[in-house]
């Protein structure tokens, strides 16, 4: 099968997901219920769009950060974006007790603080050791500072909807959620979307990237506000949702090659899929309660990278 | 139309590694640029490439300053192959050599026949056609350092930057990569190479320039240049030359 033809592939993919999305649940949707259109509309269509946009963000963030920075390892937590949104987030549920538009905004505005962080610690020149060092302290400082509001919380039953969140879900999230989340995460992939042709240039080196006429410096700024804008709406709107961005490109690179541009839309449908798939499986876990997308995640990502590294033990990885 | 630096001045992380430098390379010929370890050669070539920023100083070409033209632009005229052979992704060689033709290429543009046919000689000339769906984690040193080449010439620039290209090659293959550039340089292009085989520089360098602590120590023709008593001053090392040729042969330390 050639290049068009997988992409086709994946493309059915994930339609085959975002239909089992819309119907699958604790209960089936009854498509002649008179309350199916309901369901449908409020919650599961949103809940759906949110996890087909929210996958292709993270999918395609890993594979760009990855490309960027040089590094299999890299994904969207690397950044510290992420835990600083989420940083953002705890507070207002220990000390607000609000959701919806108030978390939102504490969350995004986290992110942007993580952003302007990593925009000053690394203003002097595209460094990615210093982009990995600065998101790593980062990750760090907001991992710590997290864990100092809930130590101190005056109302230790918000903690436990605290690391509920924490742990990340498309549950109950309707058409507001995905209204407020939506246009963030639509410009966060469409920025990243054109990073293809430098992040080709750059598995040469900066030096003969920056000799091929790509503006490292510029790409930089592209790739911090375009993941940043993502992960933060994304951290926002559905918590912590890890893995994506980093098992996604891994996963796709065998079937469309090592080329950076190659791994672009492939690894936003493939993280599209996989979010809406892990989400369908979390209402369909026995028990009353629904899995946190969170835990699927790592449930069917991580056992599933580890088949991986065993099949290839002995190649070459990158 | 020359590529000439002035004064030319430049610091790396805030310590100064060029020191007015006064440089003139010449199109159509193969200028080597030599010196020991921390001379400022590899420096002197990013500045030449408009890579580095100059603290003091011009780059110009003809009549324009290379800081003032575009990046794309002077992506075409200038191809700069660095010291780093590193590739950081398993890329098929002909997906590396295609690189060469961003410059040329329009964002989302598939590659034209131009660009193909460019590919196309690159390869040829440095022979490496046969690897062109090999990833690079397979090729052996030399073949990897020929593909760089090739993607270098890909774009079919007026100047060619290289960066010790010799590195990891054996003699063989040393020659063979030498005399394609002279093969450049006869087709006019200006080929500037750091080096740091002093017999190889006599062998193909029309014009040598030597460095030493961030300056100019001496720059001239090959056969004024190369002479063992200039090489004795800036290397501190005695030198041999081959009988009836202008090849040096470094043989004895002198002590500073």
């Amino acid at each position: 099968m050639n290049r068009a033809g997988r992409i086709l592939a994946l493309v059915l993919l994930v339609a085959a997901a975002f239909a089992l999305s819309l119907v699958a649940g604790k209960q089936w949707l009854p498509w002649d219920s008179p309350a199916a259109s309901a369901i449908f509309v409020e919650l599961r269509l949103p809940r759906a769009a949110l996890g087909l946009l929210l996958g292709a963000m993270l999918g395609l963030s890993g594979a760009v950060l990855q490309g960027f920075l040089r590094n299999p390892l890299a994904d969207p937590g690397v950044l510290g974006v992420s835990s600083s949104g989420a940083l953002g987030a705890v507070f207002v549920i220990l000390y607000v007790g609000a959701s919806g538009l108030a978390l939102f905004a504490a969350a995004m505005a986290g992110a942007l603080v993580a952003l302007l962080v990593l925009t000053a610690l690394t203003w002097r020149g595209a460094d990615a050791v210093a982009f990995i060092l600065a998101g790593t302290v980062l990750s760090s400082l907001t991992g710590a500072l997290t864990a100092f509001l809930i130590a101190i919380a005056p109302n230790p039953y918000a903690v436990a909807g605290v690391l509920d969140w924490l742990m990340g879900a498309l549950t109950d999230r309707g058409l507001a959620d995905l209204a407020r989340a939506a246009p963030f995460l639509v410009a966060s992939i469409v920025l990243l979307a054109f990073t293809g042709r430098a992040l080709d240039a750059l598995s040469l080196g900066e030096a003969a990237a920056r000799s091929l006429g790509i503006r490292v410096d510029r790409l930089q700024w592209v790739v911090m506000v375009g993941t940043g804008v993502g992960v933060g709406a994304g951290v926002a709107a559905t918590g912590v949702i890890g893995f994506v961005g980093l098992v996604v490109p891994h996963l796709l690179r065998p079937l469309f090659g090592h080329r950076p541009s190659d791994l672009l839309l492939p690894s936003a449908l493939g993280g599209a899929a996989l979010v809406l798939v892990a989400d369908s499986l979390c209402r369909l876990a026995p028990g009353a309660a629904e899995v946190r997308l969170g835990v699927a995640m790592a449930l069917i990502g991580a056992p599933f990278f580890l088949m991986l590294l065993l099949r290839r033990r002995g190649q070459a990885w990158i | 139309m020359d590529l000439i630096a002035r004064d030319l001045s430049v610091s790396l992380g805030g310590r100064p590694v060029l020191h007015g430098v006064d440089v003139a390379l010449r199109r159509g010929r193969v200028t080597a640029i030599l010196g020991p370890n921390g001379a400022g050669k590899s420096s002197l070539l990013k500045a030449a490439a408009g890579l580095l920023p100059p603290q003091t100083g011009t780059v110009t070409l003809g009549d324009r300053g290379i800081g003032t033209m575009g990046e794309r632009e002077r992506a075409q005229t200038i191809g700069y192959l660095p010291q780093d052979a590193t590739v950081h992704w398993n890329l098929h060689a002909g997906d590396l050599v295609a690189l060469g033709r961003l410059p040329h290429r329009a964002r989302f543009a598939a590659p034209s026949q131009d660009d193909r046919a460019a590919i196309a000689a690159a390869m040829a000339a440095t022979e490496t056609g046969d690897l062109a769906d090999r990833p690079v984690a397979s090729l052996s040193g030399g073949e990897r350092a020929r593909v760089l080449l090739a993607r270098v010439l890909a774009g079919r620039p007026r100047w060619l930057l290289a960066d010790e290209p010799l590195a990891s090659l054996d003699p063989a293959h040393q020659i063979d990569l030498l005399d394609r550039l002279r093969g450049l340089a006869a087709e006019g292009v200006g080929v500037a190479v750091v080096l740091h085989d002093l017999a190889q520089a006599a062998r193909i360098a029309d014009d040598v320039v030597l460095m030493r602590d961030g300056r100019v120590a001496a720059a001239g023709t090959a056969a004024e240049i190369l002479s063992p008593e200039t090489i004795a001053a800036v290397f501190d090392v005695t030198v041999a030359r081959l009988p009836e040729s202008r090849i040096v042969v470094p043989v004895g330390r002198i002590a500073r």
